[in-house]
């Protein structure tokens, strides 16, 4: 049971990086389709950040664990938000189709990453793995429960902490208030004074970089460091992207959101004695909640629960 | 005052369609160019020998022809199911899924009534099956999107991975071995035509093809869908019924996807995995947006996107990359130059002019032209 609660936080802490990231920027007004591919490309970012800490270290013993989370995140993030930037660029200042950029954007990333891991030097990857999920200290004596809440590694504390600040910048601050603006109706935004430009940029590539995250903790924690291909990853971001449907465009409920995804997809696997058949059956579970989910709230036609209006347009102003 | 930013952007007119042409292959032989540069900097091989080995690959034997035929028809299918949809801003992103199940429905046809019933009443079971499952799997999102504005897009993306899932629970069933591949099946095959087995499907969507030219271009339907696509309002007020057109456009779209999984099924592999759908979904979506929804010059993107991918394997093979990944860079790349160049089609940039009553006699004109 513990396991089962491990482990769905697990993945949950993957969809949870994918939807804030992508939140954020559809909140700007930009449905990025290309989360799946910015997810792959933060990982490869993280894996080569990794490989190249721990291919300076005379033995992997050595390695810092606060050196190693930030020279991981580092370059996570700055490889998702340089794939994010591109497609900023497409959509936002050549006013591309969101739709076609995102599905090239995810084209090129899992390509792009497939080929970066396929000369990565993966030697350390798994005492880097071990290190970079190893849980509070006093975890293990606090018995199932302290495993459960206290049994990860940071990057699971810190997806939850950016979740938490993103519902606050979103709700409660001037920045958030101008970047709804930017999403609901750029152009009423653009006549009050907001640089509408510069925050979709930000938006898109802040996004793109907390994306990114996502898939590097997949490789380093939940997997601890193995590595086939970039499909997998694909898969999380295009459940992140459901998840942010599913959760209604706020942060703070996409934690809940993820928990419950993770749960349903990380129940086939540990349920005992059940066939193959049945397993596939349950794995189709969290696409299949998606699609009610959907179906439910495009039903109840709740204003607050709407996308942002402008989802999907390009903005340009002499157009009006 | 103010200045006049140093440069600006408004839109053009429509372009003459040479203008057009000469634009989208700037951007295809820059892309290409810049894919030959990475490539030859990634093996320290001649840039030159990358565009060598894409055509050799693309066109180097008979076969390779064919197959690069074959598989341009394919993808042509999936862009011919796609392309009234997306006329009608119906972002269907589940052809994946919609092949996919047309391709289940053959193989169960395959594998249940395979040897019991004559080949020629079988394959007429599996066409009736494949269309009837790629028709459901792409109805039920036009459903909910026609009564409760349900997004298609998202709906239809989780319909691919539901369909992704019932193949692996299919293969669990038939395969009792657990090794997860199914053997080719031997009943049910399509005929060889004159001794060719690519022909046939081939000339099936070269057909489609041709018929959902004139679908789209000479019919009321093809109208209506037009009309639902550029101003639900206007459709509304001339009186066409929204909701049906989005269903039965969808039927249309859902079924044609069904066809491509039951020539995957029965023409090409004889067996079926989760990835036998090989992403066509996805990349039929950029083939029709490159050809603006045109199923004529969709012929042609097909054939381009299909050259760059097959050639993509021998210039692999011989600059001696270990994966498979380098095509999908090369065609990201392509992908970002062509995209990126639409760009300079809708719009025209205007540099600041140092004389002001240039810019003003200019602004007239621009004025007057938009």
């Amino acid at each position: 049971m513990t396991l089962f609660f491990v482990s769905a936080i697990s993945i949950a802490t993957v969809l949870l990086y994918g939807c804030v990231g992508e939140i954020i920027t559809e909140k700007a007004g930009h449905l990025n389709l290309g989360i799946p591919g910015i997810m792959c490309m933060g990982t490869a970012g993280g894996c080569l950040g990794v490989s190249l800490y721990m291919g300076g270290l005379s033995s992997p013993t050595e390695a810092s664990w606060i050196l190693l989370v930030l020279i991981s995140l580092l370059f996570s993030m700055v490889f998702a938000a340089a794939l994010g930037g591109i497609y900023a660029v497409l959509t936002v200042t050549l006013r591309c189709n969101q739709n076609i950029t995102g599905l090239a954007i995810t084209v090129f990333g899992g390509g792009a990453t497939n080929f970066i891991m396929s000369f990565v030097d993966r030697t350390y990857f798994d005492p880097a793995g071990k290190l970079l999920s190893s849980s509070l200290p006093f975890a293990d004596s606090l018995g199932g429960f302290g495993r459960v809440v206290f049994g990860h590694g940071i990057f699971v504390y810190i997806s939850i902490a950016l979740a938490v600040i993103c519902a606050v910048l979103l709700n409660k601050t001037r920045v958030g208030l101008h970047l709804r603006a930017v999403g609901e109706s750029p152009a009423t935004a653009d006549a009050a004074g907001i640089n509408v430009i510069m925050y979709k940029y930000a938006a898109i590539i802040s996004g793109s970089a907390i994306a990114g995250i996502g898939g590097f903790y997949y490789i380093m924690d939940y997997i601890k460091g193995s590595w086939e291909n970039a499909a997998t990853i694909e898969a999380f971001g295009w459940l992140a992207i459901a998840l942010v449907i599913f959760v209604l465009w706020k942060p703070n409920i996409g934690i809940l959101g993820a928990l419950l995804f993770g749960a349903c997809y990380i129940v086939a696997f540990v349920i005992p004695n059940i066939t193959p058949t049945q397993r596939e059956i349950i794995k189709m579970l969290p696409y299949v909640v998606t699609i009610v989910v959907l179906v439910l709230t495009s039903i109840r036609k709740k204003r607050e629960h709407q996308p942002p209006a402008s989802l999907g347009l390009p903005y340009f102003r002499e157009d009006r | 005052m103010k200045k006049e930013p140093l440069i600006r952007l408004v839109k053009r007119d429509t372009l003459s369609v040479p203008k057009v042409v000469l634009i989208y292959a700037i951007a295809i032989v820059v892309s290409l160019m810049l894919s030959a540069l990475i490539c030859s900097l990634f093996s320290s091989k001649n840039p030159l020998a990358f565009f060598e080995a894409l055509f050799n690959g693309a066109l180097g034997s008979s076969r390779r022809v064919w197959l690069l035929l074959q598989d341009s028809a394919l993808l042509l299918g999936v862009a011919v199911a796609l392309v009234p949809a997306f006329k009608m801003k119906f972002w269907n992103l589940g052809g994946n899924g919609q092949i996919l199940v047309g391709c289940l429905a053959a193989i169960s046809c395959m594998f249940y009534l395979g040897g019991k019933i004559p080949d020629p009443l079988l394959i007429f079971i599996m066409t009736v099956a494949s269309i009837a499952a790629g028709a459901i799997w792409g109805v039920l999102p036009a459903i909910f999107k026609a009564f409760f504005g349900t997004n298609e897009s998202l709906f239809t993306l989780m319909l691919n991975y539901i369909a992704t899932g019932l193949v692996a629970m299919f293969i669990t069933i038939w395969v009792k071995s657990g090794s997860g591949v199914l053997e080719p099946l031997k009943a049910g095959n399509f005929p060889k035509l004159f001794g060719n087995r690519y022909l046939l499907t081939v000339l099936v969507f070269f057909v489609l093809t041709i018929l959902m030219f004139i679908y789209l271009k000479y019919t009321k339907h093809g109208y209506e869908i037009s009309v639902v696509g550029d101003s639900p309002n206007t459709a509304k007020y001339i009186g066409i019924d929204v909701k049906r057109v989005i269903i039965r456009t969808m039927l249309i779209s859902g079924a044609l996807a069904g066809i491509v999984g039951l020539f995957l099924a029965g023409g090409i592999h004889h067996t079926i995995s989760t990835a036998s759908a090989n992403n066509m979904g996805f990349t039929a979506i950029m083939a029709t947006w490159l050809a603006a929804f045109n199923p004529l010059i969709m012929m042609g993107t097909c054939f381009f996107i299909i050259f760059i991918s097959r050639g993509m394997v021998e210039v692999r093979g011989s600059f001696g990359f270990t994966n498979d990944s380098v095509a999908n860079i090369v065609i990201g790349l392509v992908y970002f130059c062509v995209i990126a160049c639409s760009f300079f089609i809708t719009y025209r940039v205007v540099f600041r002019k140092s004389n002001t009553k240039n810019a003003e006699a200019d602004e007239v004109k621009g004025d007057k032209k938009v």
